[in-house]
């Protein structure tokens, strides 16, 4: 075991530490920034980390006709959003996982995870968790093949679906105006908002039976089942906007042969402009209406025709290019 | 500068719809309105007369002389039949006297567009006139302000806009393809540069050039999947625009399609436009013929029977060659008279009974047998009946395309046949029977009837030699 | 010279976005907000054109279509619109969905038809000319499948910008600003003829009108 080795280990470990450690204050900012723009006094920062540690030590009730699914599916899925989250180049871009840091196998993961819940929504077999994740998987089909089209489009653009590939490609050639890129940035955001239930496409702070879909498959739950839950919602949220950061906006990640120094100026950054991002999604919910159930498929399609306009042109212009 | 004759064809109608803007009341508008009409056709004339120039801004050549020659002649007789149809129309309160102001204006300012189109020597200027000239058609096929003529305008504006557009990109893309032969800005737009230089044009863009200047003025010229905006055009307008749309504004948006068609020809490794206005053209012509069966108004019927023609005149020009060309100048020239002079019959029918619908229309020959001579006469000629020209040029196309390829003719025939059962069975019915409904008496003007039947019947039985050789020459620069 | 061409991409590629908004948008009040970006997102790209082609005259176009479309013209429709008051819901032939996946289809084949002459002179041309043929394509579709007359001239208008930055995208091409120049007064044409027309229809359904009238909660 040579010491590089270990230095490795120690920064994908901080990275696997710090997502779960930043994540509730992520969510925290996010709900202190609507609350402040609506001028209530809100929840204190840290709430996300008490509102998980009251769930921990509380007892979980489980329902009589839940399945040994049901028990699994919080534990399941925490544990596929956590590898997800800490497959994302955060602070930087040479680290151990991220060989394995493809695209393509973060959807596999958050699609997997997506999966779980689905089901061990209906596995109780109430109504609501039905519904949930029925809409759920309606938003999840045109998510998906959305997210799949972002991927190929910066595939196309770095020439790899590696995460970190495409990181140091974003990092080493200044940032092109693109309209392709622009696109998948647009796109990627839409479907950021619905994997992460945030409005317009649900209302992570609604019990309204006619519009809540997330909320809604995880009504059955309580306890430490719930604090799971909870927790992976938030790494997902902080997934997502790592995923955005590291692919627009990567400016202070350190590459991969960098020291300790370029690391702690990475880790620095990378918590800045998550808040940042955090707090810019409080801003926009605030702004924005929640839309109409019916209204979903357009706008999460809106996504996909943004992904699939953008591999067009990304064809055109790589003739140009030429 | 106002030494150069072209400039009269184009300044005399501006002139005159500026002045009839300016003019109150209906009668003296009607007369300026003639004089104007009757000075182009004599400045059409001249210039008929006289010498082939190419310029900085317009080209007088074999080939655009004749569509000027039938613009102005159709243009002159049209004015004097809409003097009496508008006079009409006044008189039963159809028209508010302040629309006809509008109306003699625009009239103007549509044959001053179509000249421009017609001797431009430059690409975009040719789109400017003919799409001046077309969106002047949509406000005038509205002018009744019915429901029906406000949805018939509504309509052909959508679908003009269609062909407005496309065309107007297949421009820019001719332009683009000119361009490194013949450098930026205006030379790249020249008829007459890009004539000579369609050699070293990129075939490819020619290419998709042709697709989108095909589909851009083939709507204009109604052809067969773009052809949805004529008949509700020429139905709900007034019938001197009906008349004008059918005899003009088809013949110079072909125009436009067979000047790109020389350009194309210039380059052999380009598309060859043959058979695919070869293939338009007999769709158009077929899908027509069975059309005209199920029509029920009469304007609706001859601008299906328009449609025929224009599918028979392209499928002429798309054989191409000195022989067929000639034939479809031909057919062209006797088309515009003949189905003019079908409308200007048509229009004074249509206000005699007070309906537009077939089956009202019953026993012409008693009520107004005038009326219903001159009228039988032109529906004869359209259905190409010997002696008329109409006859003589459908022979000519036929036996031409007989001569290169047999099987290939025998689909025109086929669909003139179909026509021409169609056109005699509405014949039989409007002009014999009982006289069913109203009965007015109209005063029809049948001079330009008259004018344009002896024209048609003079070219079916003689041929004046100076004619042929200069629609030979035509014939011949299109290749 | 290779930002020059990115710059008047992105603008192209904006409009095109904007151009799927329009297809995408439910109320009449959002369609004329994603024509006015649309407009004045020409303005800029004809702007940029002006400035990277050295071509002054361009300017006065790229004014036009700031002032008329991006401002006097989705206004005045706005407050015909409103005055109105019946027709806020856009009318639709088909749904939403179908519009944007037919949206699509026109810019792939867009992309198609212009990807085969993407070389030799258009080659630099090419993309820009591309998305401004989508851009005409999906004008067309706004005017088949929505049935309101204010949606159906902001189709054509749209379809204009569309042909204005195909002109733009040709270097050189002369007329381009009399063409523009022309069609807005075209345009303006057309809507006050929506205007006139629309008010026609008003006294044509004088009931409802009537009653709207008798209730006296309406502006």
């Amino acid at each position: 075991m040579t010491a590089e080795f270990v230095i490795q280990l120690l920064a994908q470990g901080t990275q696997m530490f710090m997502v779960l450690l930043v994540a509730p204050l992520a969510v925290g900012v996010v709900r202190r920034v609507k609350a402040l723009l609506m001028r209530r006094q809100g929840a204190p920062l840290l709430q996300g980390y008490r509102d998980l540690s009251k769930l921990l030590h509380k007892e979980s009730v489980v329902a009589d006709s839940a399945s040994w699914l049901f028990r699994a599916a919080p534990s399941l899925i925490f544990a596929l959003t956590w590898v997800a989250a800490a497959l994302v180049p955060s602070f930087a871009s040479g680290l151990m996982f991220n060989w394995a840091a493809d695209v393509v196998a973060l959807v596999a993961l958050l699609g997997a995870a997506r999966a779980l819940l689905a089901l061990a929504g209906m596995d109780v077999g109430t109504s609501f968790g039905g519904l949930g994740s029925s809409r759920e998987m309606m938003i999840a089909t045109l998510a998906e093949p959305a997210m799949m089209l972002i991927v190929l489009t910066l595939a196309l653009a770095a020439g790899t679906t590696r995460l970190a590939g495409v990181a140091d490609f974003f990092i080493a050639e200044p940032l092109a105006v693109r309209v392709s890129l622009a696109l998948s940035l647009i796109a990627l955001i839409i479907v950021a908002l619905a994997e992460n239930a945030r409005i317009p496409v649900d209302n992570p702070t609604t019990h309204l039976e006619l519009t809540m879909v997330h909320e809604a498959m995880i009504l059955e739950y309580s306890g430490r089942h719930l604090a799971l839950i909870e927790a992976a919602s938030y790494l997902k949220l902080v997934l997502y906007l790592s995923l955005l950061i590291c692919l627009f906006a990567p400016f202070g990640m350190a590459p991969a042969t960098a020291g300790l120094g370029g690391w702690a100026i990475g880790l620095v950054a990378w918590v800045a402009k998550l808040l940042f991002g955090a707090a810019l999604l409080g801003v926009w919910e605030v702004s924005i209406a929640k839309m109409r159930v019916f209204r979903l498929p357009n706008f999460v399609g809106v996504a996909f025709v943004f992904g699939f306009l953008a591999i067009l042109l990304a064809f055109l212009s790589r003739g140009v290019v030429e | 500068m106002i030494h150069e004759t072209y400039q009269f064809v184009v300044l005399i109608p501006y002139a005159a719809a500026l002045l009839l803007v300016a003019l109150p009341g209906y009668r003296t508008g009607a007369i300026v309105n003639v004089v104007a009409s009757g000075l182009t056709f004599a400045a059409g004339l001249w210039l008929v007369g006289g010498e082939r120039t190419v310029g900085h801004y317009a080209i007088v050549d074999e080939f655009n002389i004749v569509f000027i020659a039938i613009n102005t002649l159709v243009g002159f007789t049209t004015s004097i039949f809409s003097a009496s149809y508008i006079g009409h129309e006044i008189e039963t309160g159809r028209l508010p006297p302040n629309f006809v102001r509008f109306y003699h204006a625009m009239f103007q300012a549509m044959m001053g567009s179509m000249n421009v189109a017609l001797v431009a020597n430059n690409i975009g200027v040719m789109w400017v006139g003919l799409e001046i000239a077309t969106l002047i058609t949509v406000v005038m096929v509205g002018l009744y302000r019915t429901p029906q003529s406000i949805e018939a305008a509504w309509k052909y504006f959508i679908l003009a806009s269609v062909g407005i557009s496309l065309a107007f990109f297949g421009t820019i893309l001719i332009y683009l393809a000119g361009q490194p032969a013949l450098g930026e800005g205006v030379p790249a737009m020249t008829w007459s540069l890009l004539e000579a230089a369609a050699a070293k044009m990129d075939p490819a863009i020619l290419d998709l050039a042709f697709i989108f200047l095909l589909i851009g003025y083939g709507t204009k010229v109604g052809l067969a999947p773009l052809h949805a905006w004529l008949p509700d055009a020429h139905a709900e307008g007034p019938t001197p625009i009906s008349a004008v749309l059918s005899g003009l504004l088809l013949n110079v948006a072909l125009y436009a399609l067979l000047r790109f068609k020389m350009v194309i020809a210039g380059q052999p490794a380009a598309l060859d436009p043959g058979p695919v206005m070869i293939t338009m053209g007999l769709v158009s012509l077929i899908f027509a013929a069975f059309m005209l069966y199920q029509r029920r108004d009469i304007k609706r019927l001859f601008a299906y029977s328009s449609i025929e023609h224009m599918g028979l005149i392209v499928f002429a020009f798309g054989m191409g060659g000195p022989l067929a060309n000639f034939a479809g100048l031909l057919h062209m020239a006797m088309h515009s008279l003949t189905k003019s002079g079908i409308f200007f019959a048509v229009g004074h029918i249509a206000q005699a009974k007070g309906t537009q619908r077939i089956a009202e229309i019953t026993g012409l020959s008693e009520t107004h047998p005038r009326l219903a001579v001159a009228f039988a006469l032109a529906v004869l000629a359209i259905c190409g009946m010997p002696p008329f020209g109409v006859f003589a040029s459908e022979f000519l196309i036929l036996t031409t395309t007989f001569a290169r390829e047999p099987w290939l003719a025998l689909l025109p025939a086929f669909g003139l046949l179909v026509a021409f059962g169609a056109l005699l069975m509405r014949l039989q019915g409007t002009i014999f029977g009982e006289p069913t409904g109203a009965a007015h008496p109209v005063k029809a003007s049948f001079v330009p009837i008259i004018m344009h039947l002896l024209l048609v019947l003079t070219a079916g039985i003689y041929l004046p030699a100076a004619l042929v050789a200069w629609f030979r020459r035509a014939a011949e620069l299109l290749g | 010279m290779n930002e020059v061409y990115d710059i008047s991409h992105l603008l192209a590629g904006v409009m095109l976005v904007t151009s799927f908004a329009l297809l995408y948008q439910e109320r009449i009040a959002s369609v004329l907000n994603a024509f006015a970006a649309q407009s004045i997102t020409l303005a800029l790209a004809v702007a940029w054109a002006a400035w990277s082609q050295d071509r002054p005259d361009l300017f006065i176009t790229a004014l036009i279509a700031l002032t008329l479309k991006g401002i006097i013209i989705p206004v005045a429709l706005h407050r015909t619109v409103t005055r109105l008051g019946i027709h806020r819901e856009v009318e639709k032939v088909v749904g939403v969905g179908i519009a944007l996946m037919v949206g699509l289809a026109l810019t792939g084949l867009a992309q198609a038809l212009l990807m085969k002459v993407a070389h030799g002179p258009l080659s630099y041309a090419s993309e820009q000319l591309a998305l401004a043929l989508a851009i005409i394509l999906l004008g067309f579709l706004m005017m088949i499948v929505r049935r309101n007359a204010v949606t159906q001239v902001v189709g054509f208008m749209s379809m204009e910008n569309g042909l204005i930055l195909a002109a733009t995208g040709a270097r050189g091409m002369p007329l381009v600003v009399e063409v523009s120049v022309a069609f807005s007064v075209l345009i303006a044409l057309f809507v006050f003829a929506v205007f006139v027309f629309r008010i026609r229809e008003r006294f044509d359904t004088i009931d409802i009108e009537a009653l709207d009238r008798m209730r006296g909660d309406r502006r």
